[in-house]
C-alpha cells in the first residue's frame, strides 16, 4: 500500500473546520427557523418548527378566512375500492353543501395508526380519523387533541348516552365524533343451517351442543384467524363481558382490576371449551381474518366470530345476501342482561397542532358537523355495508337486513366496548397480541405463571 | 536446479492422467450444480409463473396447476391498482441524487485520506467502517426523534422538519452508505501511485483539480462498482422508509411492498406481479451489470 | 528524506516548504469535513443518544424536558416482564448459528465447486447470486408463495406424495416458521457467500496449488491445509459478514407476519417500540443498545483485522 504523501500535514484544525462549515450549512436553516418562528419557546415539544414555514406547510390554507376556506383531513380510508372513494363521496356532497374545499390525505390504515403519535406532534391536518375509546381519551390527555365540547351542545342529541359517553375523554369534555360502528357477532350462512337443521343458538349450552353436532358433520364449527394478532382479542372480551361484567371488563383494560384476579382466569376456563371447535390450532394462527371469513363463506366453516365487516369477503351478492349473524350466547351469568358487545365506533378528531388550525378552525368544525349527521353516514356506508350509522337522523331506510340486525343487536345492548386494542394502553394491546398467541398454543400452561407475566408487563409499563 | 526440473517430470504425467479420469467426476458435478441452480431459480420462477396466470384460473385450479392460459393482465392491473409509477418517481427522486452524493463525499473523504497524511485519518476510517456495520435498528430510536424536530425550509420539506420527505430518506442513506464506499474507495485509492498526485500538485494544480481531473478519472472501475451497489441497496432499502416516511404516496417503491400487502391481500396473482414489477430494476441491472455488481461486493470485503 | 525521480529519471528534490495553498486546505478540511459531519450526526449521534436514552423513560409526546431518568429500569424490565425478549434474542442466536454453520458452509462449498474452471461457471454463479440483488422484503413475499397452507408450492408438493398429512403451517406454526424463514433467508445469504469466497480464492497464488497437486495431495486435502489457511483475512470477513447480516435481520419476517409469534427478533422489538401509539422510547432504546452490544464484538474484529498493520 502506497504510503500518503505527506505534503503537508493537514492539521486536526482545518478537519474542525471542515466540520465547522458542514454543521454551519445545516444550521442556517435552524437559524432561518428561529428567527421566523414566533412563540417557539412555548411549544412543548423542542422546535416548533411547524411555525417556521406555514406557507410550505398549509396547501391549501394560505389566504383562508373563516366561514368559507378549507379543510385538511388525515383519513386513513385506505381501501382504494371502497372506503378511499365513499370518503371522497362524503367529502364531495360536504363541498357541495357548504362551499368549503377539504384536502384529504390518506394514508395506509395500518401505518396511520401506528405513526399517530409523531403524526399529531409534529404537523398534522386539522380533522383526522380516529376510534372511541382509550385511544382517544389518551390523546385528549396529551394535549393533542381539541375540545369539541362546544360542537357537542349543536350535535349532542343526535347520539345516544352511549355514544357520548364514548366520545368524552378523561376530563368530562367531548373530543370524538362518532361516525359509524359495526358490532362483533356470530356469523353463519342461512344456507348452511337451513340445509343440516341447525338452529340458532342464545345460550352456552345449546351453542356448544350445535358446535359438536356441525363438528360431526365435518364442518369446522368456529372458525378462528389469528395471524393477525388482534381477532383473538374478540373472543377474550364478549367472554369477559359474559362472565365478569362490562365494568369489570373495562376496569382490567384500565388496570383498576388484575390480570392474576380469578375472574380474570375464569375467562380463560371458559375459552377452553371453544378450543376444540377452532379446528387446528396452528393452522388458525397462520390465516388472515379474510382467509378465515372465506372458510365460511366457501361453507366449510359454520360459523365466525368477527365484526361484521367480515361481510366484506363474501363478494357475490347470493353469498352476501345468505350471510346472517346472532349475538354471542349468553353465559348464565349475572351480567347476561347486559348484552356486553364489542361495537367499536369509527370517527373523528381534531388535531391541537395543526398549523393551518387556527385559520382553518370554523371550516372544521363544520366539517365535523357535517361528518356527524345522517346524510353523512350513509353516504358514506354506501361502500361499507356492513356497518351502522352513529347519528340518530340516520335515513335507516336503505338499509340491508344485514345493517338493520346489526343497528338492532347494538341498540339492545346496554354495554358497548370498543374492542381491546381501543380500550387499554397500546403497548399494553400489542404485546397482549402474542400473549392471546401464546395461550392459545399451549392452554393447558400454568395459569397462574401465564396471567402473572400478563401482570407484571402491565407493572412495567407504569400506567397504573 | 536441474535435478528439480527432472523430478517435476514424472509427476507431471500422473498428473494429467488424473484429469482425464476426473471424466465422470465431471458430469456428476455438473448435474448437482445444474440441480441447484433449478432449485436455486424456482422460487423466482414459480412467482412469475403466478404473476402471469389470471385470478380465475388458479381460483378455479388452484396454485399449484398447469395454467390454462396466461396473460400479462396481472402486470397492467399492479401497475394501475397499485400506484407503481408513483412509487418509481419517489425511488428515484430518492436514489439518483442520494447515489450520486455518496459517491462524491465518499471519493472526496476517500482522496484527502488517502493523499495526505494527518492525525486522525485512521480513526475516522475505522468510525467509518464500523459505522457501516451497525444495524439500522441500534440508531433509529434517536434519529426519529430527530427527524421529527430537526428543521428543514421550505422548498426540500412540506412540514418544516425532516420527517416524511424525500430529503430525510436520501439523507440516512448517504449517511449509512458513507461508511461503505469511503472504505472500498480509500483501499483503491491507496493503490494509485502517489507520484501522480505529487507531480500535479508540483505542477501547481489546486487539490480540488487534482482529485477531479487526475484521480477521479482514474476510480472509473470502483465507482461503477459502488454505483451498481448503491443503487441496489438503496433501491432495496425496506426498513427506514418504513420508519421515517408516513405518507404512503411518499414511500420509495420497497417500502410500498407492504401497502400493497394490504391492499391486495386476497390476490397472490396480483401480489406476485407486483412483486416483480418491484424486483425488475434490480434483476435488470444485475444482469447488464453483473460484473459491476460483484466487483463492488468484493473490493468492499477484501483488501486491495 | 529519499529522493525520488520522476519518469525522465532525473532527480527531484522532494521540497521541504508546503505547496498547498490555503485554499486547497480548505478544500481537504471540507473533502474531509462534510462527509464525516453527516456520518457522525446522523450515525454516531443517534448511536451515543440510544445508549443515554435506554437509562430514560419517555413515550416520545411532548419535547426533552418530558424525558424521565430512570437507572437500569428498562433493563431489568427487558430481562424480566418483558415476554417476547427472551424468545427474540434466542431466534437472533439461532438465526446467527444457522448462517455460521449451515449457511456460510454451503456458500463457501458453492465456492469450492465453481472455482474450477468447468463450462458454464457463470451461469451456475449468476442462478445461485440471484436472490442476493433482490430485496429481503421481497424475498419474504416470494417464499410465503412456496409456504402458503392450501396454495403453496410446498404443501401441494408434500400431499401429493403423502396424501395422509395433514397441512402443515410453515409460517403460522411457531415451532417449525423460523427454520422456514431461515430457509428464505439462507436461499439470498448462500449466494451472498459464494461470491465473496469465489473473490477471494480467485485471488490464492494459482503455483500454490499446483506444488500441492504435485505433491500429491488430493483436492481435499489440498483446500484444507493449503488454500484455507492462505484465505484466512478473506475468512475472518466472511465471519464478520455473516454475524452481522444475521444481527441485520428485519425485513423478512416484517414482510411474513410482522415479527411475531416465532418470529421475534431483536430488530422487530426496537422498531416495535418506537414508531407506534405509545412508543417507548427508552425502552426501544435499551433493546437497541443490547443489539448493539452483541454486533461490537465482530466489529472490533473486523476493524482490528482491516487496519492492522500489512504483514
Amino acid at each position: 500500500m502506497a504510503e500518503p504523501t505527506r505534503m503537508d500535514a493537514v492539521t486536526r484544525r482545518t478537519i474542525l473546520k471542515g466540520m465547522a462549515g458542514a454543521a454551519g450549512l445545516i444550521s442556517i436553516p435552524a437559524i432561518i427557523a428561529a428567527c421566523s418562528s414566533p412563540a417557539a419557546s412555548t411549544a412543548p415539544s423542542a422546535a416548533a418548527p411547524s411555525a417556521a414555514a406555514p406557507s410550505a406547510a398549509a396547501p391549501s390554507a394560505a389566504a383562508a378566512s373563516a366561514a368559507t376556506g378549507s379543510v385538511t383531513f388525515g383519513s386513513n380510508y385506505s381501501n382504494k375500492d371502497t372506503d378511499t372513494k365513499a370518503m371522497q363521496a362524503v367529502v364531495d356532497a360536504f363541498t357541495k353543501k357548504t362551499g368549503i374545499a377539504v384536502k384529504v390525505n390518506t394514508v395506509d390504515h395500518n401505518t396511520f395508526q401506528d405513526q399517530i403519535s409523531p403524526y399529531l406532534q409534529g404537523t398534522p391536518d386539522d380533522v383526522f380519523t380516529w376510534f372511541a375509546g382509550y385511544r382517544m381519551r389518551f390523546f385528549a390527555d396529551q394535549g393533542l387533541a381539541t375540545d369539541l365540547s362546544d360542537l357537542w351542545t349543536k350535535i349532542g342529541s343526535n347520539f345516544s348516552d352511549a355514544f357520548k359517553a364514548s366520545s368524552t375523554g378523561n376530563d368530562g369534555k367531548q373530543y370524538f365524533v362518532p361516525f359509524y360502528n359495526y358490532p362483533w357477532v356470530v356469523i353463519y350462512r342461512k344456507s348452511v343451517f337451513a340445509d343440516k337443521g341447525y338452529t340458532v343458538p342464545t345460550t352456552w349450552a345449546d351453542f356448544k351442543t350445535l358446535a359438536t353436532k356441525m363438528k360431526a358433520d365435518g364442518l369446522t364449527p368456529l372458525a378462528f384467524g389469528d395471524k393477525d394478532g388482534w381477532p383473538a382479542m374478540g373472543t377474550f372480551d364478549i367472554l369477559n363481558m359474559r362472565v365478569n361484567g362490562y365494568k369489570y371488563h373495562i376496569e382490567l383494560m384500565k388496570g383498576a382490576q388484575k390480570w392474576t384476579d380469578p375472574k380474570t382466569a375464569a375467562v380463560f376456563t371458559a375459552w377452553k371449551e371453544l378450543l376444540p371447535f377452532n379446528g387446528d390450532i396452528a393452522a388458525a394462527l397462520g390465516r388472515t381474518w379474510q382467509d378465515t371469513a372465506n372458510l365460511l363463506v366457501q361453507k366449510k366453516a359454520g360459523m365466525y366470530f368477527l365484526g361484521t365487516f367480515a361481510g366484506q369477503q363474501a363478494t357475490a351478492q347470493a353469498d352476501h345476501d345468505d350471510l346472517d349473524f346472532f349475538p354471542f350466547p349468553t353465559l348464565g351469568t349475572e351480567f347476561d342482561s347486559e348484552l356486553g358487545i364489542d361495537a367499536p365506533i369509527d370517527g373523528f378528531m381534531l388535531t391541537a397542532k395543526s398549523p393551518t388550525l387556527a385559520a382553518d378552525k370554523d371550516a372544521a368544525l363544520a366539517f365535523l358537523e357535517y361528518l356527524s349527521s345522517g346524510p353523512a353516514q350513509i353516504t358514506f356506508l354506501v361502500a361499507n355495508p356492513n356497518s351502522v350509522a352513529a347519528g340518530n337522523d340516520a335515513d335507516t331506510s336503505g338499509y340491508s337486513a344485514f345493517q338493520k340486525k346489526s343497528a338492532e343487536i347494538i341498540g339492545g345492548s346496554k354495554a358497548i366496548a370498543q374492542f381491546l386494542d381501543r380500550d387499554t394502553d397500546p403497548g399494553f394491546a400489542k404485546q397482549m397480541q402474542s400473549f392471546l398467541q401464546t395461550w392459545l398454543t399451549n392452554p393447558d400452561q400454568d395459569m397462574t405463571a401465564y396471567l402473572k407475566s400478563i401482570q407484571d408487563f402491565w407493572d412495567s409499563l407504569g400506567i397504573s | 536446479m536441474t535435478a528439480v526440473a527432472e523430478e517435476r517430470v514424472v509427476p507431471r504425467e500422473a498428473v494429467v492422467a488424473k484429469k482425464r479420469g476426473i471424466r465422470p467426476g465431471r458430469v456428476a458435478l455438473h448435474a448437482f450444480l445444474i440441480f441447484i441452480s433449478l432449485l436455486w431459480l424456482f422460487p423466482l420462477l414459480w412467482t412469475v409463473y403466478t404473476s402471469l396466470r389470471p385470478y380465475g384460473d388458479t381460483a378455479k385450479n388452484g396454485y399449484v396447476s398447469i395454467a390454462s392460459s396466461l396473460s400479462l393482465d396481472n402486470y397492467f392491473n399492479a401497475w394501475d391498482q397499485g400506484n407503481i409509477p408513483q412509487f418509481f418517481f419517489n425511488t428515484i427522486v430518492i436514489l439518483v441524487p442520494a447515489v450520486i452524493i455518496v459517491l462524491l463525499l465518499a471519493s472526496a473523504i476517500a482522496f484527502a485520506v488517502s493523499r495526505f497524511s494527518f492525525k486522525f485519518n485512521l480513526f475516522l476510517l475505522m468510525l467509518f467502517t464500523a459505522g457501516n456495520l451497525l444495524p439500522a435498528q441500534v440508531i433509529i430510536t434517536p434519529l426519529y426523534r430527530m427527524y421529527l424536530v430537526l428543521p428543514l425550509p421550505a422548498p426540500l420539506s412540506t412540514n418544516g422538519v425532516w420527517y416524511d420527505q424525500y430529503f430525510g430518506i436520501m439523507a440516512i442513506h448517504i449517511a449509512f452508505q458513507l461508511g461503505f464506499c469511503t472504505f472500498v474507495l480509500s483501499n483503491y485509492m491507496k493503490t494509485l501511485p502517489k507520484e501522480l498526485t505529487e507531480a500535479a500538485l508540483v505542477d501547481g494544480a489546486s487539490v480540488f483539480r487534482t482529485y477531479w481531473q487526475v484521480i477521479l478519472p482514474l476510480c472509473k472501475p470502483p465507482l461503477a462498482a459502488l454505483a451498481t451497489l448503491e443503487f441496489t441497496f438503496i433501491y432495496n432499502d425496506f426498513f427506514w422508509a418504513l420508519v421515517l416516511m408516513f405518507t404512503g404516496n411518499k414511500r420509495p417503491i420497497t417500502s410500498a411492498l407492504n401497502n400493497l400487502q394490504g391492499q391486495f391481500f386476497s390476490d397472490n396473482n396480483l401480489l406476485a406481479a407486483g412483486a416483480i414489477i418491484i424486483a425488475a430494476p434490480t434483476l435488470i441491472v444485475y444482469f447488464i451489470l453483473q460484473r459491476q455488481f460483484i466487483r463492488g461486493l468484493t473490493l468492499g470485503s477484501t483488501k486491495g | 528524506m529519499a529522493v525520488s525521480t520522476n519518469a525522465a529519471g532525473a532527480p527531484r528534490r522532494r521540497r521541504r516548504f508546503s505547496i498547498l495553498t490555503r485554499q486547497d486546505k480548505l478544500v481537504l478540511g471540507l473533502a474531509v469535513g462534510i462527509p464525516a459531519f453527516i456520518h457522525i450526526f446522523l450515525v454516531w449521534v443517534p448511536t451515543i443518544s440510544s445508549i443515554f436514552l435506554s437509562f430514560t423513560s419517555w413515550n416520545g409526546i411532548g419535547g426533552l424536558e418530558r424525558i424521565k431518568f430512570v437507572g437500569i429500569d428498562n433493563y431489568v424490565n427487558m430481562f424480566t416482564r418483558y415476554p417476547p425478549f427472551w424468545p427474540a434474542l434466542q431466534h437472533n442466536l439461532v438465526w446467527l448459528l444457522t448462517f455460521l454453520f449451515i449457511a456460510t458452509p454451503i456458500g463457501i462449498f458453492f465456492a469450492v465447486l465453481l472455482d474450477k474452471n468447468i463450462r458454464g461457471t457463470r451461469i451456475y454463479q449468476s442462478a445461485i447470486y440471484l436472490p442476493v440483488v433482490l430485496s429481503l422484503a421481497i424475498v419474504g413475499f416470494i417464499w410465503q408463495l412456496q409456504y402458503a397452507p392450501e396454495e403453496g408450492v410446498l404443501n401441494n408438493v408434500i400431499h401429493n406424495f403423502f396424501p395422509n398429512m395433514g397441512t402443515i403451517s410453515w409460517l403460522g406454526d411457531k415451532n417449525i416458521n423460523l427454520a422456514a424463514v431461515l430457509v428464505a433467508a439462507s436461499w439470498r445469504h448462500i449466494g451472498y457467500i459464494m461470491v465473496l469466497y469465489l473473490a477471494g480464492l480467485k485471488s490464492v497464488d494459482p503455483s500454490l496449488r499446483e506444488a500441492a497437486a504435485i505433491d500429491g495431495a488430493s483436492e481435499r486435502q489440498t483446500f484444507f491445509r493449503v488454500v484455507l489457511p492462505v484465505l484466512k483475512p478473506i475468512n475472518v470477513v466472511i465471519l464478520v459478514i455473516t454475524i452481522i447480516e444475521s444481527l441485520r435481520a428485519f425485513d423478512i419476517v416484517y414482510v411474513i407476519n410482522k415479527g411475531q409469534n416465532g418470529l421475534e427478533l431483536l430488530s422487530v422489538l426496537i422498531t416495535q417500540n418506537i414508531a407506534g401509539e405509545s412508543s417507548r422510547v427508552g425502552f426501544g432504546s435499551a433493546l437497541a443498545v443490547i443489539l448493539l452490544l452483541i454486533s461490537v464484538g465482530p466489529i472490533i474484529v473486523f476493524l482490528t483485522r482491516t487496519f492492522e498493520a500489512p504483514e
